[in-house]
């Protein structure tokens, strides 16, 4: 169960094309994270999935039937939205019945279910309560409690963690993944932020202007980007590219260098450069190096390294961890 | 200085705002106390303000010449009757322009509105013969369809605008929880919507109550309303000031009984939206 397969799907509102056609296969139990900046049609691709929006060409296979004609509530998939979306009229327990009240399950059965379900998400002591009178992250769990009862083919989230403060994201990420390993259902989940893609996934979707960049492992994305896009978009802090003169000599339209392989040095190498905003963050820091005929370049070094605002240093890019690209921005 | 300039502000609102009132009220206040005159008290000048010889003969008199009873709930009947159908057809209707709007769902919208700056009268002709066709002329049936008609147009208006205000994620998020479209609407849209849903129920039986234009053209005696019983009274014999007014205020007595007791879910339903 929950095997997703889209063949030439497209997406048009009007006369504006927001997925020009995308092929992808997510196979059963996967978690997938669509990934990219705002405006890249990920959220719609996530809703043509769910049936909130209808295609305007192409299939959708749900466990290999067609479902591009089915309505939501019949594709057997669970969706958590970024605003929660819980019933505000309802308790938290009626707030995770309800699908299952909806598919005509016994009382009993609902108990049962919802019980389980809060404990598995520590909201047991909460079910009387109502959406209003929760935090962000419990809102959260009983927004996730409520696609769990169904016992979905998939689970759909949509940027379900941007609402959250750093710390109880950075938590939520944690359960989720745990969820998905002890549930080892499908899910698919979109994210404008790449951390949350590399650490969660096993498979990446780069999404821009609607076209799809590049699919793999988080580890693929990072070691082998297929273009310019993927290699600035995957990595934080962004990968370094540069063209001109320093691309031309290693025969190169843009060349890529993330700034954790960079070799920095107060003595000497290849390219000098004075500091410019040096960010601390404890363990590491990151160095905004302004090369001369270069231009800005980021360096991540070992919190230790003792250099500051205005210092001159020399940068050598790695010669093994260099990436190149052509002029139509594809790997060489 | 600046505190001396508010209170005199605060007061020359105060006055005004008394004055407004007061002049407002004034021609209900003035019925309700002729209704208590005789009527030669009634038509006395000058008039005589609190200080007359109170009497309760003129209610007497017009519970025996007219039922009063009957007229009333001929009045319930059409109101609240007109009103809960307008409700069954307008929540889908506002829903449907609120969730899934098209390039014409504001046109839809003024046009509908648009059909409340016809002048009623201008239609009096057909829907008078229809109804005369129809075998409809003095009944219930015909009265409460063609108010729930008049008042259509406010009742989607209003729902639309509550409908607008409930983020569409939630009805979202109970299309993927399995629920049909009749179901979302029940057990989600309806009940987040209760608040205005009510102040539309309110305001729209007192626009029914106080319609008179369609009760008093289409009715004769057996579904007669409030509003045709008060008519009864501006009668051919002369105008008996002092009954009339004890009908009106039999009238009017139980929808200001109703309006003082939710004048809080009226007030916010009229200015739910604009202000925030």
């Amino acid at each position: 169960m929950g095997a997703i397969t889209l063949e030439k799907v497209t997406k048009s509102f009007g006369d504006v094309s927001v997925i020009p056609g995308v092929d992808l296969e997510i196979a059963e139990g996967e978690f997938v994270v669509f990934v990219g900046p705002s405006g890249c049609g990920k959220s719609t691709l996530l809703r043509l999935i769910a049936g909130l929006e209808d295609v305007t060409s192409g299939t959708i296979k749900i466990d290999g039937v067609d479902a591009t004609g089915t309505s939501p509530a019949k594709r057997g998939l669970a969706m958590v939205f970024q605003s929660y979306a819980l019933y505000p009229h309802m308790s938290v327990y009626k707030n995770i019945a309800f699908p299952l009240k909806m598919a005509g399950v016994d009382e009993a059965t609902i108990k049962q279910k919802v019980e389980s379900a809060a404990a598995t998400l520590n909201l047991t002591n909460y079910l009387d309560r109502r959406p209003g009178q929760l935090s962000g992250g419990q809102r959260q769990r009983v927004a996730i409690g409520r696609a769990i009862v169904r016992e979905p083919a998939a689970f759909l989230f949509d940027e379900p963690l941007s609402n959250l403060d750093a710390a109880l994201r950075v938590n939520m990420r944690l359960e989720i993944s745990e969820l998905h390993n002890s549930l080892a259902t499908t899910m698919i989940y979109v994210t404008h932020d790449q951390v949350e893609a590399m650490t969660m996934a096993d498979k990446i979707v780069v999404l821009h202007d609607g076209y799809i960049e590049q699919v793999g492992s988080p580890l693929e994305l990072y070691r082998n980007p297929a273009n310019v896009f993927v290699a600035g978009f995957i990595g934080s802090p962004k990968m370094n590219l540069l063209e001109g003169a320093a691309a031309a000599k290693y025969d190169a339209h843009t060349i890529g260098i993330r700034p954790e392989h960079i070799e920095l040095s107060t003595e000497g190498g290849e390219w000098s450069g004075v500091v410019g905003v040096a960010e601390h963050l404890g363990s590491d820091t990151f160095l905004h190096v302004n090369v001369d005929n270069i231009g800005l370049v980021t360096a991540r070094v070992n919190g230790e390294f003792g250099v500051r605002h205005g210092d001159r240093v020399w940068v050598t890019p790695p010669a093994d961890r260099l990436y190149r690209f052509g002029a139509d921005g594809l790997a060489l | 200085m600046a505190r001396a300039v508010t209170t005199q502000r605060k007061l020359a609102f105060t006055i005004i705002a008394w004055t407004v009132g007061l002049t407002l009220f004034f021609p209900v206040l003035w019925t309700i106390l002729t209704s208590f005159k005789t009527e030669g008290e009634a038509i006395a000048t000058p008039p005589t303000f609190f200080f007359f010889d109170w009497t309760l003969e003129n209610y007497v008199e017009v519970q025996e010449r007219s039922n009063y009873l009957r007229h009333a709930m001929n009045s319930v009947v059409i109101s609240v009757g007109s009103t809960l159908l307008g409700l069954l057809v307008a929540i889908p209707a506002a829903w449907s322009m609120a969730f899934s709007p098209t390039k014409r769902t504001k046109d839809i919208l003024m046009w509908m509105l648009s059909t409340k700056m016809l002048p009623a009268v201008g239609v009096l002709m057909p829907i008078y013969l229809m109804c005369q066709w129809l075998g409809l002329l003095d009944s219930l049936v015909a009265l409460v369809a063609i108010l729930m008609l008049m008042n259509l147009p406010i009742i989607v208006w209003m729902l639309y605008t509550y409908f607008k205000e409930i983020p569409g994620d939630i009805l979202e998020a109970a299309r993927m929880d399995g629920a049909s479209l009749g179901k979302e609407i029940i057990y989600v849209l309806t009940p987040m919507a209760v608040p205005g849903i009510a102040s539309t129920l309110l305001l729209n039986i007192i626009l029914a109550w106080n319609e008179a234009f369609w009760t008093l053209n289409l009715t004769a005696s057996k579904a007669a309303p409030l509003t045709a019983f008060i008519a009864s009274y501006s009668s051919p014999e002369g105008l008996f000031w002092a009954k009339l007014s004890a009908a009106s205020t039999l009238a009017i007595a139980p929808i200001l009984v109703m309006g003082w007791f939710s004048q809080k879910q009226l007030v916010r339903g009229l200015t739910f939206g604009a202000v925030k």
